[in-house]
């Protein structure tokens, strides 16, 4: 019998530089199924998310079922299925961080730039999201402003550096 | 490469870094690279060579240094003088003072804005006096992405007397006679795990190393792997050849992207020069390591989450018995430790377990790593002998509480742990004292708080992010904690009542018996800690039922 799938299943452009790496970094792994979160990894460093397709595409080549591709992808708190927004903006809420008022960071922010935590503004230039440690607790609060921790800042600091990068381009 | 070139690449390494007479360390953990600490230690080459000292002075960076508020960090060896705050523009100023005019830079060095007097040899400074290092003691002084660095400061030489001179029962009695226990946070003794794994017989065993350090306020993982990756890759090493397994594997949280570069490269070095790979050191011990990167899922620090993990599935714990010894990874025995644990392995095969043993309690021996963070006047990475009172870990080390603040509480072992309060500073810091307080050692995590902390948000905040890192599988733990959070939530907006305590403290025991993993089984413990240390607070929130009823609001 045919699998059928939930979603219709649109192959891949193999022409997509992105999806040959995949490929690549599959077939170094011998497609063993146990692989499935490396391939993840890999697959979001890419995309910088993780598209349905890129999913459906890992689940036929690792011979893994989509609900399971899902499963594990939902599971882990690191893997998003959304776009993240062009600048990504991670606020730390470990226990140092929420000692030194974190909380206070994420009000301004929510509250300056109406994106809620978890989502991205509507023009998807700003993602804003909360972690739960970055391991950074000697330089509490810490904001991480894509890909650059930000060190004891403060909730004008933050804002101030957001409108930077967001006025940058 | 066999046991003779191993000497020589030693002997090579040590006559390398040793014909200089002084070096720059420049602190590079992640704390320290967040304030420009690259271009710091470029600028100090440069100033170096301008001056004409590149042939008399090495400029290297390292691993953390344990005072990350101050950084970066830059400590000159061997008189131990350690600069705070230094910026690229200050580089050549710093090099003319300490090597032209032979003259250290006070306003410049640690602590020179806090203490009265700062110290030249920081070693005098009483953050630094009060430390015993035996795992930290290269982290900081030795270049964690060079091989050559650790091989000149007797690295792999346990591993060369294990595999030339010693049967793995050996290595075990020698762990064993060490006393050196778990340093996850647990504390089961570490040699008796390893007998259990190597008496199960099979023709294929794992050693996994637990990197997953998923408490929020703890870095030290982070530390020792950014720090001195191959201590970590020496002491799987040695577990391997003592238990029979031929594959190792090092379990590391994604967020921490430094320590898995850096770990990456160890592995590299190690198999270019043949110390990981086949017939190892021309032995018939042959192992190889691989990393997986975790992907943010608190219950992964587990075992057998982290083993399902490893698998490439849902990290979802099983239950226990069968223990990961017996079967683990893929069905077969394996041993797992914390990071921490593989990185005493090493010093405790060269000097020997007795020497070991020398330090700490009777019961818990050796030191531990400790994240000391929070409303701290030092925070940063400290390693003490176990049994320290927290007395001196805060007044003494960490320079007290930061600001005009009290001291209130400290909270240790992250979501797993409690809260120990004022009447309790002179508890020594050991396994068994922690756990008659009803907190845990966990895995170092030690955050302060002054009296500006809210004890019952702080139980609320730890049972969000249980209820959260809850994985769904058994019902007394995804229920229980989500049922325990809102009525925190209700006593925190002040509408719970004296009815919510009592059933908070039925449910706590509920769910610390009744749940499957750790997760569930200790995630009441900051409830429990805070409601036996700080009852008054949850108090002064309660409200009389009528109370409500009146306002319109019912008794739930």
């Amino acid at each position: 019998m045919k699998r059928t799938h939930g979603l219709p299943y649109t192959p891949m452009p193999a022409t997509d530089p992105r999806v040959k790496q995949l490929d690549t970094r599959m077939k170094k792994e011998g497609y063993r199924p146990d692989a499935l979160i490396e391939i993840l990894h890999a697959a979001q460093n890419a995309w910088g998310y993780l598209p349905m397709p890129v999913l459906q595409h890992i689940s036929l080549r690792l011979r893994i079922p989509p609900a399971r591709v899902f499963s594990t992808v939902t599971f882990y708190h690191f893997f998003s299925l959304k776009s993240q927004g062009e600048h990504t903006c991670l606020i730390c809420t470990g226990t140092a961080c929420y000692v030194k008022g974190a909380q206070q960071l994420l009000e301004a922010v929510e509250q300056t730039f109406g994106v809620q935590v978890g989502e991205v503004s509507a023009d998807n230039k700003l993602g804003v999201q909360a972690a739960r440690c970055i391991g950074a607790c000697g330089l509490a609060p810490a904001v991480v402003l894509d890909e650059e921790v930000q060190a004891k800042i403060d909730a004008a600091g933050l804002v101030a550096k957001i409108k930077e990068k967001l006025e940058a381009i | 490469m066999n046991r003779q070139e191993l000497q020589t690449a030693a002997d090579k390494a040590r006559q390398q870094h040793g014909h200089y007479k002084q070096k720059v360390c420049v602190c590079c953990g992640t704390s320290c690279m967040a304030s420009n600490a690259e271009q710091v230690l470029q600028h100090i080459q440069e100033a170096l060579k301008e001056n004409g000292l590149d042939q008399e002075v090495e400029a290297n960076l390292t691993g953390c240094m344990g005072l990350c508020n101050q950084g970066p960090l830059v400590k000159v060896l061997p008189d131990h003088t350690i600069y705070q705050k230094v910026t690229p523009a200050d580089a050549d100023e710093l090099v003319k003072a300490q090597f032209v005019a032979k003259q250290p830079l006070k306003e410049m060095l640690l602590f020179a804005d806090t203490r009265p007097e700062p110290f030249v040899n920081a070693n005098d400074d009483p953050f630094f006096k009060k430390q015993h290092k035996i795992i930290l003691k290269d982290c900081g002084v030795i270049n964690p992405e060079d091989i050559e660095e650790y091989l000149a400061h007797d690295g792999y030489q346990a591993l060369d007397k294990v595999l030339t001179s010693m049967l793995p029962e050996e290595v075990i009695a020698e762990v064993k006679h060490s006393r050196l226990r778990g340093r996850g946070g647990a504390g089961y003794p570490t040699g008796l795990k390893w007998e259990t794994v190597y008496k199960h017989v099979n023709d294929q065993k794992y050693v996994v190393c637990n990197g997953d350090e998923g408490d929020p306020g703890a870095f030290m993982n982070r530390s020792v792997l950014e720090g001195n990756p191959h201590s970590v890759l020496e002491g799987m090493m040695i577990a391997g050849y003592a238990i029979g397994a031929s594959k190792g594997y090092a379990y590391i949280r994604g967020e921490y992207r430094l320590a898995i570069k850096r770990f990456e490269t160890a592995i590299k070095q190690a198999r270019k020069m043949g110390l990981l790979g086949r017939q190892i050191l021309g032995s018939n011990f042959s192992f190889d390591v691989e990393i997986r990167i975790g992907a943010g899922a608190f219950v992964c620090g587990e075992e057998t989450a982290l083993i399902a993990s490893i698998e490439g599935r849902r990290g979802t714990p099983s239950p226990r018995p069968p223990y990961p010894a017996e079967c683990g990874l893929w069905g077969k025995p394996t041993l797992i430790n914390n990071v921490e644990t593989y990185a005493n392995i090493a010093p405790i095969i060269r000097h020997g377990g007795e020497w070991f043993s020398a330090t700490g309690t009777a019961k818990s021996a050796g030191t531990k790593v400790f994240a000391l963070a929070g409303k701290i006047k030092y925070s940063g990475l400290i390693e003490v002998p176990m049994g320290t009172s927290l007395r001196e870990i805060v007044y003494e080390i960490g320079g007290g509480i930061a600001g005009d603040g009290q001291f209130k509480a400290a909270q240790t072992g992250g979501p797993s742990g409690g809260c120990i309060p004022e009447q309790h500073l002179d508890v020594g810091m050991d396994y068994e004292s922690l756990m008659s307080l009803g907190s845990i050692m966990g895995s170092g995590g030690l955050i302060v708080m002054d009296d500006s902390s809210d004890m019952v948000d702080v139980a609320r905040f730890f049972m969000e992010f249980c209820m959260d890192e809850s994985c769904g599988k058994c019902a007394p733990c995804r229920v229980g904690t989500k049922m325990m959070h809102d009525m925190l939530q209700r006593i925190v907006d002040g509408q719970g009542t004296q009815h919510d305590v009592e059933r908070l403290q039925e449910l706590a025991l509920y769910v610390k018996e009744a749940s499957l993993c750790g997760l569930g089984g200790s995630a009441p413990n900051p409830l429990l800690s805070t409601l036996r240390h700080f009852p008054h607070e949850y108090e002064q929130r309660l409200v009389p039922p009528h109370a409500l009823v009146a306002t319109g609001q019912t008794v739930k």
